[in-house]
């Protein structure tokens, strides 16, 4: 009888375990003996002292109840981070730092999308670059130095190499480093997806500025620069994280940059190695093809020439 | 009646135990809902959101949940087997372990002490000492089963054992991993296996934390307070199988459009579509109870706390598979919505079929009556209201959040950046702040009314109070 079940307690224990143990086998244990769930990309490679010490913080600080890693393949989601997450990018994440929440951005592509300076700046306050962010501030980390000892003890652990160099070179390192050292790598172990150049904003590409020397666009380009160059370039330009645009300099090269050229690296963003018309980028500008319209693009390079002019001018008379 | 004695020293621990880690739970999660539109209350280090979120959904779940769960489970299996527990004196060692554990679990986590896998944050150390809490209870319960005075097994005792089993499985897998220092460990599982392994655990210790052991408590307390016996118990049968095969394939729908083989998603989701039926089994069963006599809903207080709880369960067993599907998922999944989906399940759900159990033991255990009903329906009605609050302006907040992130201009370009997309949230969150100070006050209501039950009861204390009722 079946009904019997219901008197027999060690009887229902092992049927509910039978019955629980189905489903777990279809989809956790069975997969997991199979190589689809142990992918591992060429250019992957294990983390270093300090990156490894950087995400036990990222761990430690519970970073992962705000920010996710992994972007999915939607159309909007790759215009806002960029490459989707691929399954072999995560082969030395023990365990994956994913999230489920978004409070604030996706970093699965933050690698290498700002230079070291900025996420100092933005640790120590992120309403410095963010006004609004409702992000808590990081910069105590500073305080703290780095246990060499412990950092070797993990890299152990996890059967990653290092040399005795790395780990004696954490003495002089504090968590902050840490944390930007692992920041810094994730998601680079896949290239950077550069938009097409003129990105089908434009049916035939542009080679000159359509806006050049107009009033209306040099106002709105000063508060498009404002919004999203200032924090990094300077109040007028002059230059703080990022260079200064009102000198001759482009791209560590003298002499002036073409309009097509101009989009170009506001649209991209610069990225490490990449040469664009001679000039050789050492990265950290990020890409801003998915934040600003062709138009506003046009109006920010509009007010960035109109300050670089006022500059010569002044240069000039002085 | 038989001259059998219940201990009932050891479930008024474990009850004003589960109390008192509510009320930290809850404090501190109206703390971390102003943090997130007043960065000023982050309190580097230890009172950080990164920290002090892991607090407050492990003092909730662990504390609160699992507290209330062994003490009012103890109660129920002492009746339905007619018997008192077999190791009375290892029940209280469970009870100080629990306590000792949850304490030790609250420090380690604002310490940063964090595995980073929702729901098993805690480090290894504290692991072990959960385990032995649920080998603890499982002896107990197994021991006072199967030298029951009473043949059939009912409803109740099916949910509790499955319960065990399904979280030792579960906890013991996904908190597998190599010590690195007593403070520290790596987990044994990487990368996207550590993800599907992390969403087996994560989605089924709400299945078997959040579901079963409560639905264990709704189908005793509910006929026991309205007098009404349970509508049919071949649906609860179906409904107990069904829902424990399908619940152990649902785990990947929490990874919908990530990395994970794409099979595991979709059969994922298909079986969550599935679940709405042996949830609904359930929901039926409860409505159907009453159904005979609505006037229960006037006329006995706790009626309306379980009929409420059991539709909130119904709705969100209705929700949570809706959310599985990807053409939903894409749009709400990462916002607030989902706390405020989760939200739904505990503080409809959960707290108030809890809520409505304490009330119906305590006054028994004391030898009393509850100390004012007025004050229990004023505690309804504000934890009703705060918690539709809190989920509604979370949905609301959720499905703008995805709209925005995905809207685009005509040109192909992304309308809003991130920030002009995390502002539009600020006043929903302050929103929910709101709602969580109602739920808030109506949960003072109910310890006061607690403990002035507790006190007006002259207080038959010591191990051995007769269980006569």
């Amino acid at each position: 009888m079946a009904g019997d079940i219901y008197k027999k307690p060690v009887m229902f224990a092992i049927v509910s375990t039978a019955v629980i143990l189905i489903g777990t086998a279809v989809t956790m244990f069975i997969p997991m003996m199979t190589a689809q769930m142990h992918p591992r990309i060429e250019a992957l490679k294990p983390f270093t002292p300090l990156q490894l010490a950087g995400r036990d913080i990222y761990q430690r600080e519970g970073c992962n109840n705000c920010h996710t890693q992994t972007v999915r393949p939607l159309r909007t989601e790759v215009m806002r981070y960029g490459e989707y997450s691929k399954a072999g990018e995560f082969a030395y994440d023990r365990p994956f730092l994913w999230g489920s929440k978004r409070t604030g951005p996706d970093l699965a592509r933050i690698g290498k999308k700002y230079p070291d300076a900025w996420h100092y700046r933005h640790f120590e306050n992120p309403r410095k670059f963010f006004q609004e962010s409702n992000m808590p501030a990081y910069g105590w980390l500073k305080e703290n130095n780095l246990d060499p000892g412990d950092v070797k003890g993990h890299m152990d652990v996890l059967g990653f190499s290092y040399s005795e160099e790395e780990i004696s070179l954490l003495q002089e390192r504090n968590e902050l480093d840490a944390l930007v050292a692992y920041v810094q790598v994730i998601g680079t172990s896949i290239p950077r997806r550069r938009a097409v150049r003129t990105q089908g904003k434009t049916t035939t590409a542009e080679i000159k500025n359509p806006l050049a020397g107009n009033q209306a666009a040099i106002i709105a380009g000063r508060d498009l620069f404002e919004e999203n160059c200032s924090d990094c370039h300077g109040e007028d330009a002059e230059g703080d994280i990022g260079p200064s645009l009102i000198d001759d300099v482009f791209l560590y090269v003298e002499g002036d940059l073409a309009d097509d050229d101009y989009f170009e690296l506001i649209n991209n963003g610069t990225e490490e190695g990449h040469v664009e018309e001679g000039r050789t980028m050492k990265g950290g500008m990020p890409a801003f093809v998915g934040d600003m319209s062709r138009e506003e693009m046009w109006s920010v390079i509009s007010y960035i020439r109109y300050l670089k002019n006022k500059q010569e001018g002044k240069n000039r008379d002085g | 009646m038989s001259a059998y004695q219940y201990d009932h020293q050891t479930i008024k621990g474990f009850i004003i135990s589960s109390v008192f880690w509510g009320v930290v739970g809850i404090i501190i999660g109206l703390w971390i809902s102003i943090q997130m539109w007043q960065p000023s209350w982050n309190v580097a280090p230890y009172f950080t959101f990164g920290r002090l979120r892991v607090v407050h959904t492990n003092i909730l779940g662990f504390g609160f949940g699992v507290g209330a769960i062994f003490g009012l489970n103890y109660y129920i299996s002492m009746r339905l087997t007619k018997r008192p527990l077999l190791f009375p004196k290892l029940a209280r060692f469970h009870l100080y372990l629990f306590n000792t554990a949850i304490a030790l679990a609250a420090v380690s986590l604002f310490a940063g002490m964090n595995q980073s896998l929702e729901y098993a944050e805690l480090e290894w150390p504290l692991d072990i000492g959960i385990v032995v809490l649920w080998i603890i209870f499982a002896v107990n319960l197994f021991g006072t089963i199967i030298k029951r005075k009473e043949e059939q097994m009912y409803i109740s005792l099916w949910y509790i054992i499955a319960t065990v089993i399904a979280v030792a499985v579960l906890y013991i897998v996904n908190n597998l991993s190599v010590p690195a220092g007593l403070f520290k460990s790596y987990s044994l599982f990487a990368g996207i296996n550590s993800a599907n392994v992390q969403w087996w655990y994560g989605h089924n210790v709400i299945g078997f934390i959040f579901s079963t052991p409560i639905l264990a408590m709704f189908y005793y307390f509910l006929p026991k307070s309205t007098g009404l016996p349970i509508y049919s118990h071949r649906l609860s049968i179906i409904s107990l199988w069904s829902l424990v095969f399908a619940y152990l394939w649902t785990g990947a729908h929490h990874l919908v459009y990530t990395p994970l083989p794409d099979w595991i998603q979709t059969l994922a989701i298909v079986f969550t579509i599935f679940l709405i039926a042996p949830s609904w089994g359930s929901v039926v069963n409860g409505f159907y109870t009453v159904a005979p006599d609505w006037s229960k809903m006037r006329t006995n207080y706790l009626t309306k706390f379980f009929i409420f709880a059991i539709t909130f369960y119904g709705l969100q067993t209705v929700q949570g598979p809706t959310q599985g599907l990807r053409v939903v998922s894409q749009l709400i999944h990462y916002t607030d919505w989902v706390p405020g989906h989760v939200h739904m399940g505990t503080m409809g759900w959960v707290t108030m079929t809890v809520c409505a159990s304490i009330y119906y033991v305590i006054p028994r255990i004391y030898k009393t009556e509850i100390y004012s009903v007025k004050v229990a329906n004023s505690h309804f009605y504000l934890v009703l209201i705060g918690q539709l609050i809190f989920s509604v302006s979370m949905w609301i907040t959720g499905i703008q959040q995805g709209a925005l992130w995905k809207a685009v201009t005509p040109e192909g370009t992304l309308k809003y950046t991130f920030m002009e997309t995390l502002v539009k949230n600020y006043p929903f969150w302050q929103m929910r702040t709101v709602g969580g100070l109602i739920f808030a006050a109506g949960m003072l209501f109910f310890v006061y009314n607690i403990a002035m039950t507790i006190r007006s009861g002259n207080a038959i204390s010591g191990p051995a109070s007769k269980g006569v009722r």
